[in-house]
C-alpha cells in the first residue's frame, strides 16, 4: 500500500459532513453539516447531549464509518478515496480507540489483547513483546497480563483497552465516553492518562457528555442534533461552558 | 499479518470451544473414515481374490467344455498333438477333471475333492511332493488305480501312520496311496491341502464319465499366454465349429477383468463415502457462518484496530481448513482401527494404504477451504462499525 504521509498542517480536516440515516419515511441526521479542524497535539473535548451525534463523529474520525456526504480528510489523504486495507492501516497505526465498553476481545488474555493491534500491524514477536510490556506498565497492568478481560474490574479492563490503544504508538487517541462505566475515582484515574498522553505530544479527542471533565481539554466543541454549535477554538474561551 | 499469526489465532479460536469443534469436525471425521475403510476393504478383498486368480500362474490357460447338450469333447492324445505342433507357444496340457469322492480308510472316511490328471500337473500346479511320488506317466497309461493325497488328507486318515502303499477306497474302489502333496495352505478341509490326485484315465466311476471336460494349458513364457490363447481357440474351433462348445480362459484376462470390476467398486464406494465428506463440509460451512455471526463483535473489535481483509479472511478460513484437516486426522486414525477390524471380521487382509489415506487428507482440507470460503469472505466484510455495534 502506498505510504500515506501528512501534507497538510491538520490532522483531521472535515467539511460539510452529513451522515443521514434513512428509517422508512423518517430520516435522522446524525451529522448535519459538521465543519472540524484539529492540528496536530491538539486535546479537543467533544459535548453534547446523548442522541447529538458524538459517536457519529468519532467514528468517521475514526475510519470505522463512511459518511452520507462530505469530505474527510486525515493527514491531507482523503479518506473516503483510501482502499480498505488503507483505512485499516490508518487505523491500526495513526490511531487508538478507547471504547466506552472497553471492546476486548474476551477469549484472548490482556497480554494477547494490548499485542493485538501489533500482530496486524507485522511488527516482529520480540519487538511486540517489548512494546507490550511497555504499554501495560504504563498502564499498571504488567502483573495481570495473562488475565482474561472478565477477571479484571471496569477500571482494570479500561486500562487494559488504553494500553491496547497506545501499544503501537499511534499519533491519535481517539477516547468516546472512555469513563462513562466508571467510578469518578478510577474515571479521574482515566482521564489523568490522557492528559499526560497529550503532553508526550499525542493529539487526544475526547468524548464525554460530562462538562467538567471537557474542561480537562485545552478545546470544547459542543454538539447537537448532528451541528457544532460551539467551537472554543473558534467562538472563544471555553469557560463559556458551563462547568 | 503472516500466516503464522493467523494459525495461532485460528488455533485459539478452536480450542477456546471445543465441544463446538468436535461436533463440527465429525461429519469430516465419519466421512475420512468411511473412504478410507470402504476402500481398504475392497481392496483387500480384491486381493484375497488376486492371489487365488495368481496362484494358478500367470501361464495358465483354462479350457473348459461348455457345450451342455453336446457330448463332444476333445481327447488327451488329439490335446497332446496339439501341444506337439505349437511347443513354441505351449509347455504343458494337463486334463482337470474333477469330482467328489468319499475316501475311506480303515474307519476314517472323508470327503475330498479328486482331481483326474496327467504328471505335468505338478509343475503346471506349482505344487511338490512331501513323500513317496507323484504320478507317473505309466499310471496314466495302465489306469493304475492309485493316488496321491494332499497333507490334510493325509493328517486326517491317517494320523501319524505314514500312507505310502496304503490302501484307501474313493467311493468304494480301491485305490493306492503313492504319495502326500506338500501342504500350501493351512491344511484345513476344504482348502488346496484337501485334495486326491489320481491319474485321469482310472477316474472313469468317481467322474462318471470318460471324457474329459476341461484342460489347463500352460503358455510357454507370460508374454506368450496371448498368442496361446489364440492358438488353442483356432484349434477347438477346427474341432468344434462352434465357439460356444467351449471357453478359454487365461489368469490375464481374468486379471483385466477383476481390475475392471474392482475399479468400479472402489470408485463406487469412494463415491459414497465421499459424499459424507461433502456433506460434512457443508456442516463445517453452516457452523462457520454461524460463528461469524455469533463472532460480528469480535471481527468489528479486530478491524478497528487495523485488522485488513485479508487478516479476517486468513483466520477464519484458516480455521476452517485446520478444522477439516483435523478432522481429517482422526478420521485417518479410526478409520486404521476400523479397517483392521472389519478385515478380521470378514476374514480378509484389508490395511488402508497411504495413498488413499492421503487422498482423503487433502480432499478433506479441500473441502475445508472450500466451504471456509463463503463464511470467510463475508466475515471479512463486514463494515467495521456495523460490527462493532452487534451484539
Ligand atoms: N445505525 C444507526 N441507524 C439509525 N440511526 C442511528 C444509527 N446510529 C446512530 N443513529 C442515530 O444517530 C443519532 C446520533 O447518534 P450517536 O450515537 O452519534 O449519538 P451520541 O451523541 O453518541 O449519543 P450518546 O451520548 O447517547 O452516546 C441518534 O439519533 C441515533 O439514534
Ligand atoms: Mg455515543
Amino acid at each position: 500500500m502506498k505510504d500515506v504521509i501528512s501534507n497538510s498542517e491538520y490532522m483531521i480536516e472535515i467539511e460539510d459532513m452529513y451522515k443521514i440515516y434513512k428509517m422508512g419515511e423518517n430520516e435522522v441526521r446524525a451529522l448535519n453539516g459538521v465543519n472540524l479542524k484539529i492540528k496536530p497535539h491538539e486535546f479537543v473535548a467533544i459535548i453534547g447531549p446523548s442522541g447529538s451525534g458524538k459517536s457519529t463523529l468519532m467514528n468517521m474520525i475514526g475510519c470505522l464509518d463512511t459518511p452520507t456526504s462530505g469530505k474527510y480528510y486525515i493527514d491531507g489523504n482523503e479518506a473516503s478515496q483510501l482502499k480498505d486495507d488503507e483505512q485499516a492501516a490508518i487505523r491500526n497505526k495513526k490511531i487508538g480507540f478507547i471504547f466506552q465498553q472497553y471492546n476486548l476481545l474476551p477469549k484472548l488474555n490482556v497480554e494477547e489483547n494490548v499485542e493485538l493491534p501489533l500482530i496486524y500491524a507485522g511488527v516482529p514477536l520480540a519487538k511486540r513483546r517489548e512494546m507490550t510490556k511497555t504499554a501495560l506498565e504504563r498502564v499498571g497492568l504488567y502483573d495481570r497480563r495473562f488475565h482474561r478481560p472478565t477477571e479484571l474490574s471496569g477500571g482494570q479492563q479500561q486500562r487494559a483497552s488504553i494500553a491496547r490503544a497506545l501499544a503501537a504508538r499511534p499519533p491519535m487517541i481517539l477516547a468516546d465516553e472512555p469513563t462513562g462505566a466508571l467510578d469518578s475515582k478510577t474515571g479521574s484515574e482515566v482521564l489523568n492518562m490522557l492528559k499526560e498522553l497529550h503532553q508526550e505530544g499525542k493529539t487526544v479527542i475526547l468524548i464525554t457528555h460530562d462538562n467538567k471533565i471537557a474542561h480537562e481539554a485545552d478545546r470544547i466543541v459542543r454538539i447537537m442534533d448532528g451541528e457544532i454549535v460551539f467551537d472554543s477554538s473558534v467562538d472563544g474561551d471555553k469557560s463559556q461552558v458551563n462547568v | 499479518m503472516n500466516l503464522t499469526q493467523s494459525f495461532k489465532m485460528a488455533i485459539k479460536s478452536i480450542s477456546a470451544s471445543k465441544m463446538r469443534t468436535f461436533l463440527t469436525m465429525l461429519g469430516i471425521i465419519i466421512g475420512v473414515c468411511a473412504v478410507i475403510v470402504l476402500v481398504s476393504v475392497v481392496q483387500g478383498s480384491t486381493g484375497s481374490i488376486t492371489e487365488s486368480i495368481e496362484s494358478l500362474g500367470a501361464n495358465s490357460i483354462n479350457v473348459i467344455f461348455t457345450g451342455r447338450n453336446s457330448t463332444k469333447s476333445v481327447s488327451y492324445e488329439e490335446m497332446v498333438e496339439f501341444l506337439d505342433e505349437n511347443r513354441e507357444y505351449i509347455s504343458y496340457v494337463v486334463p482337470n477333471m474333477t469330482g467328489n469322492g468319499r475316501v475311506k480308510y480303515q474307519s476314517s472316511n472323508l470327503n475330498s475333492s479328486v482331481v483326474g490328471t496327467t504328471p505335468d500337473y505338478l509343475t503346471v500346479k506349482n505344487r511338490d511332493i512331501q513323500s513317496g511320488r507323484f504320478i507317473n506317466d505309466m499310471d496314466v497309461q495302465k489306469r493304475r488305480k492309485v493316488a496321491v493325497i494332499g497333507s490334510y488328507n493325509a493328517r486326517e486318515l491317517f494320523g501319524f501312520e505314514d500312507p505310502i502303499d496304503k490302501q484307501i477306497k474313493i467311493n468304494n474302489e480301491l485305490y493306492t496311496v503313492v504319495g502326500v502333496l506338500d501342504a500350501i495352505s493351512n491344511s484345513e478341509g476344504g482348502s488346496d491341502d484337501d485334495t486326491v490326485i489320481i491319474p485321469y484315465s482310472a477316474g472313469r466311476l468317481i467322474f462318471r464319465t470318460s471324457k474329459i471336460r476341461s484342460y489347463v494349458v500352460w503358455a510357454s513364457t507370460a508374454e506368450n499366454v496371448e498368442e496361446a490363447v489364440d492358438r488353442v481357440e483356432r484349434f477347438l474351433y477346427s474341432k468344434f465349429g462352434d465357439e460356444d462348445e467351449y471357453s478359454v480362459i487365461s489368469v490375464a484376462s481374468m486379471m483385466d477383468t477383476l481390475d475392471e470390476i474392482t475399479g468400479m467398486m472402489t470408485i463406487l464406494t469412494a463415491g459414497i463415502a465421499g459424499i459424507s465428506l461433502v456433506v460434512g463440509g457443508i456442516g463445517i460451512m453452516n457452523i462457520m457462518l454461524v460463528s461469524v455471526t455469533e463472532r460480528t463483535r469480535e471481527i468489528g473489535i479486530r478491524k478497528a484496530i487495523g485488522a485488513k481483509r485479508s487478516s479476517i479472511m486468513s483466520q477464519f478460513l484458516i480455521e476452517a481448513a485446520l478444522v477439516s484437516c483435523l478432522g481429517g486426522v482422526i478420521g485417518i486414525l479410526l478409520s486404521c482401527f476400523g479397517t483392521v477390524i472389519l478385515g478380521n471380521v470378514m476374514g480378509i487382509d484389508a490395511f488402508p494404504s497411504i495413498f488413499v489415506m492421503l487422498g482423503a487428507f487433502l480432499f478433506s482440507a479441500v473441502i475445508g477451504i472450500f466451504f471456509g470460503w463463503a463464511p470467510a469472505s463475508k466475515a471479512s466484510k463486514l463494515n467495521p462499525i456495523d460490527a462493532l455495534h452487534a451484539d
